[in-house]
C-alpha cells in the first residue's frame, strides 16, 4: 500500500511536469520558479539539520568498538576499527563514508533446521556502493551543463565513464551501475519479506523519484535527445541568476528538472539526511580513549548519592561487630551533644 | 531434549507493525518494580501492577510526561536525535539480534525496536509526520504504545552487536536506553532492575548484602583459598592506605560459578603480594542504573570514586564484568569524574604504566594479569586445565563498548592449552549476547532468555561437536549467571567459568601444597590421560 502510494505521488509528478510543459506559463515555472525555490529549501533545510544536530551536544563518549582496544603495548590494537586518535577516527569515518565499511560485514543469518547457518552477504554493500558512486559520477558530469568552459577533470570522468564505447552515443558505466542498483534496492525492498516489512512510504518514494530522474535522464541522452545547447543555456543562466528560458525544452527535460527539484526540496525532511548525518554519528565519530582522556559532559549535574558518611552511620553497629574498620568512631560518642 | 526446543517460526512477518497490541505471556516479560524500591530512589509513580494487568495506572498527564521527556532528551543527546532521524531501513540490522533471530518476531530486528520510538517521534516532533500522520510513518502515542514500548525496550539487552552492523553506526542500545527513561518517568520499570539498583544504593551491592555478610562472603572465599592452596590468604577490608581498591561484581562473592573467579583473584593477589583493598561501601562494579537511566547509572557509581578518594588508594582495579565495564570505561570518568586524586596507575610488579588508563585510573584485571603474563611473573601449569576443552564469550559490553580483545584470550592460552575459538561471526565485536543482559536475566523472562541466547548457544554447540569443548569462559558476572541455564538447555554438557578461574587453577604459588583437584575440587585429569585425550 505504502509502495503504492509512492507510485502514485511520483506518477503526479511527472503527470504535472507533463501538463506545465504544455501550459503556456508552466515552462517558466517548471524551469526557473520550481528548481531556484527546491534549490533554496535544499541549502536552508540541510544547513538547518545539520545545525541543529551539530548543537545537540554529546554528553558520553559512546564509540561502538570493533576491534581491539590500545592497551598494553605489546597487544597490536585495531587502529581503525577501534581507534584511539582523532587521525584514526578520520580513517574510521572515510571509511565508512566513502567504502561503507560497517555495511561490508554485512551477513545473512537463516535457520537451516536446528542450526543457525550466517552466510556471506555483500549483496547489499556492493549494490549500495554502486548506487552511490555513480550517483556522485553522474552528478559530476553534469557540471558541463553549468560550467564554460567544461572543466578538464570533468571531460576526464566521462571519458573514462564511456570508456567501452558501446552503442551511439556511447553509453555510460555510471548509467548502467545507477539503473542495475536501483533496480536491485527497489527490487529487495518488495521481495525481501522483512525490508517490505519495515519499509515506509518514504523508502519507495525516494527510490521510485530516483527511478524517474534517472529515466527521463537516460531517455534524454539515449533516445529523445535534448537539445543539448538549449539545456546549458538554461543551466548557465540559472547558475548566473540571469535567468533566460529558451524555447526549445522538451517535456522530458521538463518532467526531469522537475523530479530533480522534487528530491532535493524533498531531502532535507527526508531519510535522505543520513548523508549529513552519518558524519555526526558519535557511535563512530568519536575515538575510544575515554579512560586515557576525560570526556566532559556540559550538562552534568549533581544526583543525590548515598554517601560514605551515611552508610556507616546506617550500617555502624554491623561494621563495628564485623571488625570492619569505621570512620567516625569517636565522633560518634561527640555526637550526644 | 533440542527437539522440543522452543520453536522459531520464521515465516515471513504479515500484516502492518504500526499497530501497537501486544500479547503479553508469562514468560517473556519481566515483572513490575514493587513500589518499595520506588520510594526508596525517588523514583516517580509507585504502585502495585503488573504488565499483564489491563489497567497499568499510568499518572493522569503520562503523555505529556512522555513527550516532555523526549523533547529534554532530544536536546540532551545528539545520538537520540540523530538516530530518530536518519535511519534508511536498509535492513542490514535485522538478522543480527539476537532475539529476533530466537523469536523471529519482526519487531525484535533492531530497526521495527527503533521504529516503535521513532514512529512516536515523526507524530510530534518533526512537520511532515504533523501533516502527513501515517504516510510519513507517524504514530498516535496512546496507551497501547506504551505498553508496546514496554515489551520491546524490555527485550533489548542492550548488546549493541546491530550498530556494528549499521551504516550510520545507529545504535539500538541508545534508542532503548531512551526509551527506558521515558518508561521511568511514568513508572512503567521492572523489579529485577529497580531492586537491584534500591540495594545498590542502599548497602553498597547489587544483592543487598549488608557489610557484615559482605565480610562473611569474603573470610570464607579467603579460608578456601587459603586450603586450596595450603597458604594464609587474607583480603584486607576498608584498609586505609592500601596501594589499590579492588571492585568487583557482587555476584562473585556470592554466586556459582562466579565464585571460583573470586578465588581466582585472592590468589593471584596472595601471589603477587599486591598491597590491595576491597570495600563494602562499594561493593559492587555492576550498575543496574545503566538499565533504568543514565542518572541512576551516575547515582550508583559515585560510590567508586567516593571510596577510593576516602581510602587514600593509588588507583583502581576491576574485576570480571561485562555491563560494569560499560559503565567504568565510557561513563564513570565523564559523570563523577575527574579522578585527579588518584594516581596514573603502574603495575607494582611489572613497573607498566598503564597509559590508557591515565585519566580513570581504573585498570581491567585482564589487562593487569596479561601484563604480569607477558613479563614472566606468574608461573603457570597450564596442564592443570587440561581436563577443559575451553572456548572463550565475548562478553558484548567489554567486546563493542571497549575493545577488550586479545587480553583474555592471551590469558586463557596462557593457563590452557586446549583452546578453540566459536566461528569469526560469533566473537569479538561480533559476539552474540548471552540474551539475559540490561537487567532481563530473571526466570519469569526465561522463555525469551532461551530464545535470545539461542545464537550464542548454536555456536557454542558447533565446537562442541568439533572441538569437544566442555568449557565456555567468560569475563560477564550476568554471563556467569545465566548462560549455565542456557547451555544446560541448548548444550547440554558445557560448563561456564570466569577467566580467573583457569588462571587460579594453573597458578603455581609459592610454598603453595601439592594440588590434586582444579578450584571446583575437581581432580586435575593425570597426565598421561591427558596427553592421549588430546593427542
Amino acid at each position: 500500500m505504502r509502495a503504492f502510494w509512492s507510485l502514485l505521488a511520483v506518477a503526479a509528478l511527472v503527470l504535472v511536469g507533463l501538463a506545465g510543459a504544455a501550459a503556456a506559463g508552466g515552462r517558466v515555472i517548471l524551469a526557473l520558479a520550481v528548481p531556484y525555490a527546491a534549490f533554496a529549501v535544499f541549502l536552508g533545510g540541510f544547513c538547518w539539520r545539520v545545525v541543529r544536530w551539530s548543537r545537540a551536544p554529546v554528553p558520553f563518549r559512546i564509540p561502538v568498538t570493533c576491534g581491539q582496544q590500545k592497551s598494553l603495548p605489546w597487544i597490536r590494537s585495531s587502529r581503525i576499527d577501534n581507534p584511539f586518535t582523532v587521525p584514526a577516527v578520520v580513517v574510521r569515518m572515510a571509511g565508512e563514508v566513502l567504502l561503507f565499511r560497517s555495511l561490508f560485514r554485512n551477513n545473512r543469518a537463516r535457520l537451516a533446521g536446528e542450526r543457525l547457518v550466517l552466510g556471506e552477504n555483500k549483496y547489499l554493500w556492493l549494490g549500495s556502493l554502486a548506487f552511490h558512486w555513480s550517483l556522485l559520477m553522474i552528478l559530476l558530469r553534469h557540471l558541463r551543463l553549468f560550467m564554460e568552459p567544461v572543466p578538464a577533470l570533468v571531460n576526464r570522468l566521462e571519458q573514462l565513464d564511456g570508456f567501452f564505447q558501446l552503442g551511439a552515443p556511447p553509453i555510460y558505466l555510471s548509467d548502467i551501475a545507477l539503473l542495475a542498483s536501483l533496480g536491485y534496492l527497489i527490487v529487495r525492498r518488495f521481495r525481501d519479506p522483512m525490508v517490505r516489512y519495515i519499509s515506509l512510504f518514504t523508502d519507495y518514494f525516494a527510490l521510485l523519484l530516483l527511478l524517474g530522474i534517472a529515466g527521463t535522464g537516460m531517455l534524454m541522452r539515449y533516445y529523445l535527445r535534448a537539445d543539448i545547447v538549449s539545456v546549458k543555456q538554461l543551466a548557465l543562466s540559472i547558475a548566473a541568476f540571469h535567468p533566460v528560458v529558451p524555447s526549445a525544452l522538451s517535456p522530458v527535460f521538463l518532467v526531469h528538472l522537475l523530479l530533480v527539484s522534487t528530491l532535493a526540496a524533498y531531502f532535507p525532511f527526508s531519510k535522505l539526511m543520513h548523508a549529513g548525518g552519518v558524519f555526526l554519528s558519535p557511535t563512530r565519530n568519536l575515538a575510544n580513549n575515554s579512560r586515557s582522556r576525560r570526556h566532559v559532559n556540559p550538562w552534568n549535574y549533581p544526583v543525590k548519592t548515598h554517601p560514605y558518611a551515611e552508610w556507616e552511620e546506617e550500617f555502624r553497629e554491623k561494621l563495628k561487630e564485623a571488625g570492619i574498620p569505621l570512620e567516625a568512631e569517636h565522633a560518634g560518642n561527640a555526637r550526644t551533644d | 531434549m533440542p527437539g522440543t526446543l522452543v520453536q522459531i517460526e520464521s515465516k515471513p512477518p504479515r500484516g502492518d507493525w504500526t499497530d501497537p497490541h501486544v500479547e503479553f505471556r508469562k514468560g517473556s516479560i519481566c515483572y513490575s518494580a514493587a513500589p518499595k524500591n520506588l520510594e526508596y530512589l525517588g523514583l516517580p509513580n509507585p504502585r502495585v501492577w503488573q504488565p499483564l494487568d489491563a489497567d497499568w495506572k499510568l499518572p493522569p498527564d503520562w503523555k505529556r510526561i512522555l513527550l516532555e521527556g523526549m523533547k529534554d532528551r532530544l536536546k540532551k543527546y545528539r545520538s537520540f536525535r540523530l538516530f530518530m532521524e536518519i535511519c534508511v531501513r536498509c535492513g542490514a540490522c535485522a538478522d543480527k539480534c539476537h532475539f529476533y533471530l530466537g523469536s523471529a518476531d519482526p519487531k525484535n530486528m533492531p530497526v521495527m525496536r527503533a521504529e516503535l520510538m521513532r514512529s512516536v517521534y515523526r507524530r510530534y516532533f518533526t512537520l511532515t509526520g504533523r501533516l502527513f500522520g501515517a504516510l510519513a510513518g507517524a504514530r498516535e502515542l496512546t496507551e497501547d504504545v506504551v505498553k508496546e514500548w514496554f515489551y520491546y525496550f524490555y527485550q533489548c539487552t542492550e548488546c549493541r552487536r546491530c550498530s556494528v552492523f549499521c551504516p550510520y553506526g545507529i545504535d539500538t542500545a541508545e534508542i532503548t536506553m531512551m526509551g527506558r527513561e521515558l518508561l521511568n518517568l511514568i513508572g512503567c520499570n521492572t523489579n529485577w532492575i529497580l531492586e537491584p539498583a534500591a540495594n545498590c544504593f542502599r548497602m553498597g551491592n547489587h544483592l543487598g548484602i549488608q557489610p557484615h555478610g559482605f565480610k562473611d562472603s569474603i573470610d570464607f572465599a579467603a579460608e578456601e583459598a587459603s586450603e586450596i592452596t595450603g597458604l594464609k590468604i587474607e583480603v584486607p577490608i576498608q584498609r586505609k592506605g592500601a596501594e589499590v581498591l579492588f571492585v568487583m561484581p557482587s555476584a562473585d562473592y556470592f554466586a556459582s560459578p562466579h565464585y571460583y573467579t573470586l578465588l581466582g583473584y585472592l590468589m593471584l593477589f596472595h601471589e603477587i603480594g599486591l598491597d590491595y583493598t576491597v570495600s563494602a561501601y562499594a561493593s559492587e562494579g555492576g550498575n543496574f542504573g545503566l538499565f533504568s537511566s543514565h542518572e541512576m547509572m551516575k547515582r550508583l557509581n559515585a560510590k567508586i570514586y567516593e571510596e577510593a578518594r576516602r581510602l587514600g588508594v593509588k588507583w583502581i582495579l576491576g574485576g570480571e564484568c561485562g555491563h560494569m565495564w560499560r559503565v567504568l570505561h565510557q561513563y564513570m570518568d565523564t559523570m563523577n569524574g575527574p579522578a585527579d586524586f588518584l594516581e596514573v596507575p603502574v603495575s607494582p610488579m611489572t613497573g607498566t604504566v598503564f597509559e590508557n588508563t591515565r585519566s580513570t585510573k581504573m585498570v581491567h584485571i585482564c589487562e593487569f594479569t596479561a601484563d604480569l603474563i607477558h613479563h614472566g611473573r606468574l608461573r603457570l601449569d597450564p596442564s592443570r586445565n587440561d581436563h577443559w576443552n575451553v572456548t572463550y564469550h565475548d562478553s558484548c559490553n567489554p567486546a563493542r563498548g571497549m575493545g577488550l580483545l586479545e587480553e583474555p584470550r592471551y590469558i586463557l592460552n596462557s593457563v590452557s592449552r586446549h583452546f578453540h575459538e566459536m566461528p569469526e561471526n560469533t566473537i569479538r565485536e561480533q559476539t552474540f549476547c548471552c540474551g539475559s543482559g540490561a537487567g532481563l536475566g530473571t526466570d519469569e523472562n526465561l522463555e525469551m532468555r532461551l530464545r535470545g541466547g539461542f545464537p550464542r548457544a548454536n555456536a557454542v554447540k558447533y565446537v562442541k561437536e568439533k572441538y569437544g569443548v566442555n568449557l565456555l569462559t567468560c569475563i560477564c558476572a550476568i554471563d556467569k549467571a545465566t548462560l549455565p541455564t542456557l547451555l544446560e538447555y541448548w548444550v547440554p554438557g558445557v560448563e561456564v567459568a570466569g577467566v580467573h578461574e583457569l588462571l587460579g587453577n594453573a597458578l603455581v604459588m609459592t610454598g603453595e601444597k601439592e594440588r590434586t583437584a582444579d578450584l571446583r575440587g575437581e581432580p586435575f585429569a593425570p597426565a598421561r590421560e591427558s596427553e592421549a585425550l588430546h593427542a
